[in-house]
């Protein structure tokens, strides 16, 4: 039980149930679509860059709550970032849900995102924390494929 | 854990038929004891694989141990015996379908190789530009794929006949796509999703009268129903040995003898010929012809004491059990606000989907795995029929004999576990 508590926060399931900049952009400049197969969660992401930096992102989709929760805590941390900065976030993110972190994953670099510190408990979750992040690289590299965590 | 009292006066009572001591076979399956996440596993996952008999994992291993060989090759001792108790695994099966002669039972993988070969050679043979391939919409991707992947090398029509919110299939509308150019119906027997049992000899019947050949999928109904390949007039059945309480990697083709003698070869190699020159190849007889390269002789060594083991238990008072644990999970399942069952035909098998509003079926499975209960999530590998449905996925629990009514208990409080958790 308590496993499912660390997975499922407060924070994580707030975010799931009113995810926010949950919104198409019409005037994005950059989007991707993720799937994960083995689930089903679609995500399609926009952002909207400004030279290197983020200057507006927003999402759409369906998925699981740690999915869902995952890409409305992504839209929240990487507005405003330049493209390092989010490549950065993106990696201490990975190594947090992957258990690879030393640290809890709390320092001001993840933020918020330190709520998904307990999915490095239930390895088959990790792609759905990292699908929607997969999907930013995707519409920031400008590739025409779909992402998946495949 | 606690049982409400309302699910436990939904227990059927006294039944005309002897008790089915159901602690006694779980006794059969090491598994079973097995903890997971230190609680013991309730496996609903059976419509993916069910659990295997001690008499299965011996009978593998008896190979192994003191039979191990190649079959139809040597004149020594262990390969004539192990030809020999490969041959009579066919015979079982035979038997176990009603097949007319062993030579129709051929062994593959698995139903999806089953179907793959119909298509790859009675397809390829009979299906020309123009013509069409009738399917169903709740068909597993196994039995879509293989049909679409001929049709677009044929320039041929795959049609899906539609089925009601029920998850039953529109009889009159799968008639109407019966025509001329419809060269061969494939179906499943019951649905991998839903549950639902087809009136598949109806089917047979429905297209035999034009001619038309039918292919039925068995990977699910066969652990439940007696399937009587000759009662029912199809021409080719599909059998998965592992959803059959026997090994992985192994599986049955039924065909009839004249269909099968038809067709081309599926895979060259040895064993699927009787003679060999670098100018002529003259292919072997059935069902060598399409059993290329040596096969999992240890699966059929399973396989054989998968039917030998049902066969004792006796289909149909397994059957009956698992009927009695359908209707007790269904109605508590009912009980639970917010719950949906996909899938809710007049004659099903004890499979149940469902989705809970606001819920998505991975957060649900995740949390009933930590109370050890093993369910299926996802599209479960029928994306179009999750599209008919609306819905991006289910949660499944699929029944087997083994199961109690307790487990389902176990179920209906870890659901409503799902909903204290993720609201």
């Amino acid at each position: 039980m308590s496993d499912l508590k660390a997975l499922y926060q407060e924070v994580i399931i707030d975010h799931s149930k009113r995810p926010h900049n949950f919104r198409a952009m019409p005037d994005s400049n950059r989007t991707a679509q993720g799937y994960n197969p083995l689930c089903g969660d679609k995500v399609t992401l926009f952002v909207k860059l400004d030279g290197d930096r983020i200057a507006d992102v927003s999402f759409q989709g369906s998925g699981c709550a740690i999915s869902t929760a995952s890409a409305s805590l992504l839209t929240e941390t990487v507005k405003g970032k330049t493209l390092a900065e989010v490549e950065a976030i993106f990696q201490g993110f990975h190594d947090l849900v992957t258990g690879k972190s030393a640290t809890d994953g709390k320092g001001p670099a993840l933020g918020k995102l330190a709520v998904f510190s307990g999915v490095s408990e239930f390895p088959v979750r990790v792609k759905c924390a990292t699908l929607v992040w997969h999907t930013l690289r995707s519409a920031l590299e400008g590739a025409e494929a779909v992402a998946t965590t495949e | 854990m606690a049982v409400t009292p309302e699910i436990a006066k939904a227990r059927p009572g006294t039944s005309p038929r002897p008790a089915f001591d159901v602690a006694r076979v779980r006794e059969d399956f090491p598994i079973l004891k097995e903890k997971v996440h230190g609680k013991a596993l309730v496996y609903f996952d059976n419509a993916a694989t069910t659990q295997k008999p001690r008499q299965v994992i011996e009978a593998e291993q008896r190979f192994y141990l003191s039979l191990c060989s190649n079959v139809h090759r040597g004149v020594h001792w262990l390969s004539e015996n192990a030809t020999q108790a490969y041959e009579e695994a066919r015979a079982k099966a035979q038997r176990f379908l009603n097949a007319a002669e062993s030579r129709e039972i051929i062994f593959v993988r698995g139903t999806t190789e089953a179907i793959n070969l119909v298509a790859g050679t009675y397809g390829r043979q009979n299906v020309q530009a123009g013509d069409e391939v009738v399917i169903s919409a709740m068909e597993h991707h196994s039995n879509i794929v293989p049909w679409q992947m001929l049709c677009a090398e044929k320039n041929a029509r795959l049609r899906v006949a539609p089925i009601n919110d029920r998850g039953e299939l529109l009889f009159d509308e799968f008639e109407k796509l019966l025509g001329p150019r419809t060269k061969l119906v494939a179906v499943t027997h019951v649905s991998n999703v839903l549950g639902t049992i087809n009136p598949v000899r109806e089917i047979v019947e429905m297209a035999h009268r034009r001619k038309i050949p039918v292919l039925l999928d068995g990977a699910q109904a066969a652990a439940h129903l007696k399937v009587d390949v000759r009662e029912l007039g199809c021409d080719f059945y599909t059998v998965s040995c592992h959803k059959l309480y026997g090994p992985t990697g192994i599986g049955l083709l039924y065909g009839k003898a004249k269909l099968l003698e038809a067709m081309p070869p599926y895979h060259g190699g040895g064993d699927m010929i009787s003679s060999v020159s670098f100018e002529k190849t003259t292919y072997n007889v059935i069902p060598c012809k399409f059993e290329a390269g040596t096969p999992n002789i240890a699966g059929t060594f399973g396989l054989g004491a998968a039917i030998d083991y049902l066969d004792a238990l006796g289909l149909e008072n397994a059957a009956h059990h698992e009927h009695q644990l359908l209707a007790y999970a269904t109605e508590a399942l009912s009980r639970i606000p917010g719950l949906r069952i996909i899938g809710t035909a007049k004659e099903k098998a004890s499979v149940i989907s469902f989705v809970m509003d606001g819920l998505h079926p991975h957060d649900v499975g995740t949390v009933l795995d930590q109370d050890g209960i093993a369910v299926r999530t996802g599209h479960h590998c029928a994306q179009p029929l999750m599209d008919r449905f609306g819905v991006p996925a289910t949660t499944r629990a699929s029944l087997a004999f083994y199961n109690t009514f307790e487990e389902i208990d176990s179920l209906v409080n870890g659901l409503h576990k799902v909903r204290e958790i993720l609201g």
